[in-house]
């Protein structure tokens, strides 16, 4: 049932992304940009907490749970670590997959070429 | 056409554009973004099988998704899978891998530091960005509004 | 005094020049479009052993230049000026060529119109009295152009209806103060046209108004009806501008239905190929004018043409500094008979 679940919710938040995407001019970077900051705004009051109950990875996979992460952990930081634990926190909490896009994507440049498209 | 304004033209030429394939893009983007998402709770579980707990665990499924992302960008398959998802394969976090990655290989020619290293953020420097002092700013806002209790 | 000028834009040369060769180089995708059987030589892969997209947009450039030369049977020294240019910043390619060719060089930018700007300017050099010979040439290649203006190949991204694919090749023309033709009779240069569209990926409708101006222009100045032309063909308007011309002439009282296409939306099948409004760039208009328009007047079938190709003078910058897209376009009629 999980699987069904985290299909729905990934799939849907995907669908509000490509309504945007077909109705207006924003490019995927703008979409990228706002479905982030809107998780973190959604997690900063605690809206999107339910959602990652109720969908597990699909709602953590997509960016906006990315940005839910990074509230959270600025959240938690805050209560241990005060102002510090505010600025600390949210890369603390995705440092690793940030971590692993910059020493992957360093990987790839070295292993792969791009190829042309046709 | 001299006696168009710009707007006038402006109105007309946007008529003139052929319209996306709504459903079929939305359709694409649910199954795309949806399966994605299933593997994504796939490795969570497994991580969370293997005794992991939960912090362990979502950092470990990001960090197993940003490899897969990156890879498929390197074997030249991502580009096509976006093609056909749209924002089912950009908004799940194997979308900014290759936000990443693919800057990073395309700029190779230009060298390690000025191209790969420099070029890489081209397109994923503004969710880092934003993402980043947007959360500065909620944890600052938690501080203050929990100061008085 | 300006004696060879007639109209407002327009000029009809004395003694005009003559096309005495050309030679056209495309990279695979073109090679396998509808026009395939005209282009003089079809890369297997479209970075031909070189290091960088950029280089091997100037080497396609290059042995675009070396073949048109020696099928002409001249050396490098008998030709008196180099006109060229590209789409890549500071006109890298065509500098580059350049450097390897020793012939006097002036580089040109004007985007994708490129080669009705060299052609105008070669032919002024020549019936002016300033050269015997002028090699014309332009080049673009589809990923060299895509990390300049856009995304890098392997980002996943979906290309919208009205975007166009940019052409990789390179298209060469000799222009002769003697020869038996093709002959290039007349040269309209077009008023720089800005309607204030933004959107970088719909630059068929940022151009069309050039167009449409070069065009009503040319009719006025010559005295030329359309149906005095067998083709009229623009550079890379693809199908949104080649319908928003069609569609704002007839409103000027021109029906170019029958006469009018564009080099975009014939050299690709966008259905099969997925070109969406068709193909763009620098050697659209070339491959298309030096491969398939040449050979044809060369075999009778098209007796009088209208070249015009388009260009969109933007850069990234400016674009996100919130400017529009200005668009140009310069006409050459091109006969088989000098008069």
């Amino acid at each position: 049932m999980e699987f069904v679940r985290a299909f729905i919710v990934g799939g849907l938040i995907c669908v509000v992304g490509q309504i945007i995407l077909d109705h207006t001019k924003l490019t995927p970077a703008h979409i990228l940009v706002s479905f982030l900051t809107a998780g973190v705004v959604l997690g900063g009051i605690g809206l999107y907490e339910p959602l990652v109950r109720f969908g597990g990875a699909g709602a953590t996979v997509p960016i906006i749970g990315f940005g839910y992460a990074l509230a959270q952990g600025a959240i938690e930081g805050a209560k241990a670590n005060g102002v510090i634990g505010a600025f600390a926190g949210g890369i603390t909490s995705t440092a690793g997959g940030i971590a692993a896009a910059i020493i992957f994507g360093y990987i790839m440049s070295l292993v792969f070429k791009p190829k042309t498209k046709n | 056409m001299e006696n168009m304004t710009n707007k006038e033209y402006q109105q007309y030429a946007e008529k003139k554009i052929p319209k996306p394939t709504y459903f079929k893009n939305m359709l694409m983007a649910f199954l795309v973004g949806g399966i994605i998402c299933t593997i994504g709770q796939l490795i969570r579980n497994w991580l969370f099988n293997s005794g992991l707990d939960e912090k362990a665990v979502a950092g470990g499924t990001s960090i197993i998704l940003v490899f897969i992302g990156a890879l498929l960008t390197g074997l030249g398959v991502y580009d096509k899978i976006g093609k056909i998802g749209g924002a089912g394969a950009a908004i799940p976090i194997t979308g900014f891998s290759n936000a990443i990655v693919s800057p990073a290989m395309e700029h190779r020619t230009e060298g390690l530091i000025f191209g790969v290293a420099s070029k890489m953020f081209i397109i994923a420097g503004p969710v880092l960005v934003y993402g980043v002092s947007s959360s500065v700013i909620v944890g600052i806002l938690y501080l203050l509004l929990t100061k008085g209790r | 005094m300006a004696i060879k000028k007639i109209g407002l834009q327009t000029v009809k040369f004395q003694n005009p020049p003559s096309i005495i060769s050309t030679y056209t180089i495309v990279g695979p995708k073109e090679g396998e479009g509808p026009l395939k059987d005209y282009f003089d030589y079809i890369l297997e892969d479209d970075v031909w052993g070189q290091a960088s997209f950029e280089k091997a947009e100037a080497k396609i450039q290059e042995e675009t230049i070396k073949a048109a030369i020696t099928n002409g049977n001249l050396t490098n020294q008998d030709i008196d000026y180099l006109l060229a240019g590209d789409l890549l910043n500071q006109i890298i390619s065509s500098t580059y060529t350049a450097r390897q060719l020793s012939i006097p060089y002036y580089g040109l930018y004007g985007a994708c119109s490129t080669m009705t700007e060299s052609l105008s300017l070669g032919a002024m050099l020549i019936d002016g009295g300033f050269a015997d010979k002028v090699v014309c040439a332009t080049s673009s290649h589809f990923s060299s152009a895509e990390r300049q203006f856009r995304f890098p190949l392997e980002y996943g991204s979906q290309r919208n209806f009205s975007a166009q694919w940019t052409v990789t090749g390179a298209g060469a023309t000799i222009l002769s103060s003697t020869g038996d033709g093709p002959y290039i009779t007349y040269a309209t240069t077009g008023k720089i046209v800005d309607k204030g569209i933004k959107d970088a990926t719909n630059m068929g409708a940022a151009m069309a108004p050039a167009a449409i101006d070069t065009l009503i222009t040319h009719f006025n100045d010559t005295g030329f009806s359309p149906n005095d032309y067998d083709l009229i063909i623009s550079g890379d308007l693809g199908r949104v501008g080649k319908a928003i011309v069609l569609d704002l002439m007839k409103k000027e009282g021109y029906d170019l239905s029958n006469l009018f296409t564009d080099c975009g939306v014939e050299i690709f099948d966008s259905e099969k190929q997925d070109t969406h409004a068709g193909g763009s760039g620098c050697a659209c208009a070339a491959v298309v004018f030096n491969g398939y328009i040449y050979k044809e007047m060369k075999k009778g079938n098209f007796k009088r043409v209208l070249l015009m190709a388009t260009g969109a003078l933007h850069s990234t910058t400016i674009n996100q500094q919130g400017e529009s897209i200005p668009g140009i376009a310069h006409a050459i009629t091109i006969d088989i008979n000098k008069d």
